[in-house]
């Protein structure tokens, strides 16, 4: 008979303290995020020390809530899934410690995710049909990849950022713009009020056939606009600036990304990380992906962000072909995709 | 103090490429200027003479990038971080006092735990876009001989 998998999922290599209950890989039971982005917000951006100690403050009750928001105790739970990196490393061993404890005390399997595969697993959750293989950008403040993904737990990464990565581009604008962080949705906001073609920012496509993205250029070069317009004394307007350098990012993200689907005969083209929350990048790639006949697919808002429940997800894969880790696990700041964790 | 006016991106990527084949074990390279001035593409000269191989991106959310060349390059980001503590949180000494060459973008966030032998850098934008003023600004015998080779290159660039 067929047995239902449970798998208690923590989240802490960023921003969010986050834990959820995910069964059989799809099904989300309870997914409690505790943003921390008010605190974050006083500072600017994600500060790693105030970012641990709020996650060690809040880890244990949110364990709880997500348990009890699902119903069940944590002995019914099959595994336990952990980020174990990339991300900051005071943040990630805050959640890789209570992950090795919680499983030791039940006895049941640890299983260390790879933050990004967690992203790209965000919609295996929100798309039940949705089955390796396919192209996947995952873009947010620390990543901007283009993924192969060939099976639940093989990638190859075809493209990736050689400076910045596109979120972090955005919250530096918003910063510059004085719009406050975080600067993605800021940006996407105004962004609807001003004319994307105001102002004529550069797109980097890199060599013929590359994935690779570059935004650094593109900052460099609204800085120097806003640089330059101070020096004459001429007034900004900010939702051009906004909307001109949104216009900027998302047509080399979003072309990139239907190239790759194209070159590489996949059905679907998808989004995953925060970035993927960008209203402009979802209407450009629908518009882009329709012309070539790709079906773009990207997850709820609440999906995009970090969360727990995307990582019970990536872990309920390796769980079904015996892939655990142990209570060595560790944290890895920089942990590239795809690597055994 | 040497200043050099570096023309275009290129050129500051190749100053710090040559900065970079100059570096060994424990050296402390700090670099301040404004967001976009070129912090990170004088950087990634750096990791250039140092045979680094991969790409060098912004640690900006990492904080703390690590990369295997000649010698292990350490590119730390503290922009985002309030003050010292936070380093002492993050390790850094590991890192400081490691077995590779350290550079510290916004470096003067975290002012006071840098060692007081050091190259200082600052990068300056100018009224021409793409022009940059770079000031190398060395304390200790070690930094200063790291200058004089940089010497060179300021005759040619008046």
């Amino acid at each position: 008979m067929y047995k239902d998998t449970t798998i208690l999922a923590i989240e802490t290599s960023c921003d969010e303290t986050s834990a959820a209950i995910v069964r059989n890989g799809r099904e989300v039971l309870s997914n409690v995020i505790s943003t921390q982005i008010d605190i974050h917000k006083k500072f600017g951006g994600v500060v790693p020390e105030v970012a641990s100690r709020k996650h060690l403050e809040n880890i244990n009750m949110i364990v709880q809530e997500a348990l009890q928001q699902a119903g069940i105790n944590l002995e019914k739970v099959d595994a336990v899934a952990v980020t174990s990196g990339p991300g900051l490393v005071g943040a990630l061993l805050i959640g890789l410690t209570t992950a090795k404890a919680l499983a030791y005390s039940i006895n049941k399997p640890l299983i260390g995710v790879h933050h990004i595969e967690g992203h790209i697993a965000a919609n295996y959750i929100e798309h039940k049909e949705l089955q390796p293989p396919f192209i996947c950008l995952v873009a947010s403040g620390g990543h901007s990849h283009i993924v192969k993904v060939k099976d639940y737990d093989s990638f190859e990464i075809l493209g990736q950022t050689r400076d910045d990565a596109a979120g972090e581009a955005f919250d530096k604008i918003a910063r510059a713009l004085g719009l406050g962080y975080p600067g993605g949705p800021l940006i996407d906001k105004i962004s609807l009020k001003g004319n994307p073609e105001a102002i004529h920012f550069p797109r980097a496509f890199l060599e013929e056939g590359s994935y690779d993205f570059s935004f650094s250029g593109l900052k460099s070069a609204a800085l120097s606009y806003l640089n330059s317009m101070k020096m004459k004394d001429e007034k900004i307007n900010i939702a051009d600036v906004a909307a001109s350098f949104q216009a900027a990012v998302v047509e080399v993200l979003a072309e990139k990304l239907i190239r790759a689907a194209v070159e590489h005969n996949s059905k679907y083209a998808v989004l995953a990380g925060g970035v993927a929350a960008n209203s402009k990048l979802r209407q450009e790639l629908q518009c882009l992906g329709s012309q070539r006949g790709i079906e773009v697919l990207f997850p709820s808002s609440i999906l995009c962000t970090d969360n727990a429940a995307m990582i019970g997800s990536a872990a309920y894969y390796r769980y079904i072909r015996g892939v655990v880790s142990d209570l060595t696990l560790n944290a890895r700041p920089n942990l590239t995709i795809g690597e055994r964790v | 103090m040497l200043r050099i006016i570096s023309k275009s991106a290129e050129q500051t990527y190749k100053l710090g490429e040559k900065l970079g084949k100059n570096l060994q074990q424990g050296d402390i390279i700090c670099l301040t200027g404004d967001l976009g001035a070129g912090k990170t593409a004088f950087t990634k000269g750096i990791g250039a003479g140092l045979d680094v191989k991969e790409f060098i991106t912004s640690p900006t959310y990492t904080i703390i990038n690590e990369y295997n060349g000649s010698i292990p390059l350490f590119h730390f980001d503290v922009y985002r971080l309030e003050g010292v503590e936070e380093m002492y949180e993050l390790g850094y000494e590991e890192y400081f006092f490691g077995d590779g060459a350290v550079v510290i973008e916004w470096a003067d966030i975290v002012k006071d735990i840098i060692p007081q032998e050091r190259l200082w850098v600052t990068i300056l934008r100018s009224n021409e876009e793409d022009s940059r003023e770079i000031i190398f600004d060395a304390s200790g015998e070690r930094y200063q001989n790291i200058v004089e080779e940089l010497m060179q290159y300021a005759d040619t660039s008046h």
